[in-house]
């Protein structure tokens, strides 16, 4: 579903991704690890067009999505979370992840002064979406709170809301598990695979091994922008290469 | 969110109650006189309005707004006292004169004038406001915070410096002598025409004229931002311009609707007004006005329509009628100081921090 072909990225000299290649299966979880500074966000802006590539291709469903903005992507069903998290402060949860839901409308500005029978309907249909997604997150209490009243956990569960209400195809989640605690991460886990059972392709970066290696089909770790090694979680935990990279050069196994 | 609905209702009912009433209290006690700068204020309320719009809401500060309203005022001014007679033999003027864009009306001296209609003037005023808009907002709306705030600024400057600079517009003196916006031609329903003017039999139904376009922009402005998927994606950009964008929220097209929105509030304001005032001077297109109305929208509180439309035109009726003498833009100044130290929130919000429980105790007894 999701191919990258040797993309690059470099900042003046800085190269921060560097010739990196993968593709990401439909329906599957993808994990990208790596070191602080590996290039995992930076991979992850590409993807969702934050910033544009300096050579290689992205390609979603055999479409090529470089060039596009953030919010084109949206409309081809990307979504994504933050890694410090990003939540509309001033509005109410329920709002927020109907902004997520900001796809699956047409009314545009003028009709919005104009409540028509039409865009009602279709804000019905934003809102019934909405609270699905919060229903499904068990936050549904929290509909009507304001986004600024809210716990860490709490905000990541808005967010990851928001990202579901626009019914996307493949979710990017930027360290999901970051500042939860070891049951809440736990929970996370359980909750990203009865996200993939509803067919929707997930990759995600991430610090927490546990997590990783726990719900990923496999995994790309990167290491001062370059791939150093793609595989199934199992076989990741031995490659000595990884294991390098995580521990430094110096580490030599135990004997 | 059908009670909120419902609130902004029953809100909606009090304020058309406060301005009936209103009206019949100066009629009853013969202080009819009130209602010409109670007009005046609603125009300058509906400035304040969408102005509030794209600051409170949408996050994008706009210290230029006296600009579109000179705008409007100005081109409506201009486009309605410009004598056309000599060119009447023209083909072009024959002709929009045949498509009923002109008009022919007497002034103070008893010259008759052919002039562009007010309907017309006042369309071709708000237009090219809007159009200023668009071609303004494109590169300035890519800047943020202060940076946006002095670009603005500099597009004031510049309609401020203009309108004192061309002979067309008058300069220092401005363009007096603006005839009526005629709603209804004489004969119609009554013997004169029924229009917007200043002139004092017309006073009672200008002031409801006023308000009902003030009434209606608010409610526009309420749909917009409470009840739809646009003004949710404006108050989105406003906490996260990338989180809206990754929302597929296209944010400087949504930025650039709502500063062409508010740049033709003003500019309406400024045309009715202008029509209302029988004149349009540069003081209207001052800096000085476009921080008042900045401070109108802080004191009711940025993201509060009806806060900026009470505290707007409050304090809008409060300098007209010259309480504050000759510190009027001192006391704006003031304001909008105070309210940045003290009540951030807006002056309406003041009243939630008042411990009405403890000022009066009966109503502890019903909440337990």
């Amino acid at each position: 579903m999701l191919e990258l072909h040797k993309v690059h990225k470099h900042f003046g000299g800085l190269q921060a991704v560097d010739n990196v290649s993968f593709t990401v299966a439909t329906g599957c979880i993808k994990g990208v690890i790596g070191p602080n500074g590996a290039g995992k966000s930076t991979l992850f802006n590409l993807i969702a067009c934050n910033t544009p590539l300096s050579s290689g291709s992205i390609r979603l469903n055999g479409r090529e999505i470089q060039g596009l903005k953030a919010y084109q992507t949206a409309a081809l069903g990307i979504a994504r979370t933050f890694q410090n998290i990003k939540l509309f402060s001033g509005m109410k949860v329920l709002e927020c992840v109907m902004v997520g839901a900001h796809t699956r409308g047409r009314a545009g500005f003028l009709a919005g002064m104009l409540p028509l029978p039409k865009h009602r309907r279709e804000e019905a249909a934003i809102r019934d979406k909405s609270m699905a997604c919060l229903e499904f997150l068990n936050i549904a209490d929290l509909a009507h709170s304001p986004t600024d009243a809210l716990a860490f956990g709490q905000q990541r569960a808005v967010e990851l809301a928001r990202a579901l209400a626009a019914d996307p195809q493949l979710l990017l989640l930027d360290e999901p598990a970051a500042g939860l605690n070891i049951y809440e991460t736990a929970e996370l886990g359980r909750l990203i695979t009865t996200i993939r059972e509803q067919n929707i392709t997930v990759l995600l970066v991430e610090h927490d091994m546990s997590l990783v290696m726990d719900i990923c089909d496999e995994i790309v770790v990167l290491s001062s922008g370059r791939k150093l090694a793609e595989d199934s979680p199992t076989n990741i935990q031995r490659n000595p290469e990884v294991i390098a990279a995580y521990l430094g050069e110096d580490h030599e196994p135990a004997r | 969110m059908v009670g909120q609905m419902r609130t902004s209702q029953a809100k909606l009912g009090l304020l058309v109650a406060a301005v009936v009433l209103v009206q019949f209290f100066t009629s009853i006690t013969g202080t009819e006189y009130y209602l010409t700068q109670l007009t005046m204020a609603a125009y300058y309320g509906l400035v304040v309005i969408g102005l509030c719009a794209l600051m409170g809401y949408a996050g994008q500060i706009s210290i230029g707004h006296a600009g579109f309203f000179a705008i409007g005022g100005y081109i409506s001014a201009l486009l309605t006292t410009y004598d056309l007679t000599p060119f009447a033999a023209s083909p072009v003027v024959g002709l929009l004169k045949q498509a009923g864009l002109l008009f022919t009306w007497e002034n103070l001296y008893g010259e008759s004038l052919l002039t562009c209609a007010p309907w017309t003037a006042g369309l071709a005023a708000i237009t090219v406001a809007a159009l200023v808009a668009l071609v303004l907002g494109v590169p300035v709306l890519k800047l943020r915070g202060h940076y946006l705030a002095m670009a603005t600024l500099g597009f004031g400057t510049i309609i401020y410096r203009m309108v004192l600079a061309l002979p067309a517009f008058g300069e220092a003196d401005g363009i007096s002598q603006v005839p009526g916006f005629v709603l209804l031609p004489a004969g119609l329903l009554s013997p004169g025409a029924i229009m917007i003017t200043g002139e004092s039999n017309l006073r009672i139904f200008n002031y409801y004229v006023a308000w009902t376009v003030l009434l209606l922009g608010l409610l526009l402005l309420l749909n917009l931002m409470t009840r739809s998927r646009s003004g949710r994606a404006l108050r989105a950009l406003h906490g996260s311009e990338e989180a809206a964008e990754a929302c597929g929220v296209d944010t400087s097209r949504a930025k650039l609707q709502v500063f062409v929105l508010s740049a033709v509030y003003a500019a309406l304001a400024g045309v009715l007004l202008t029509h209302f005032n029988e004149g349009i001077g540069p003081e209207e297109a001052t800096v000085m006005k476009s921080v008042r109305y900045v401070a109108l929208v802080a004191v009711g509180g940025m993201t509060s329509l009806w806060g900026a439309l009470i505290m707007g035109v409050g304090l809008s009726f409060l300098s007209l009628r010259g309480v504050f003498g000759s510190y009027d833009d001192a006391v704006f100044g003031l304001i909008l100081l105070a309210v940045m130290l003290f009540a951030p929130g807006g002056l309406l919000q003041l009243s939630n921090r008042i411990p009405w429980r403890r000022l009066w105790p009966a109503t502890r007894h019903r909440q337990s």
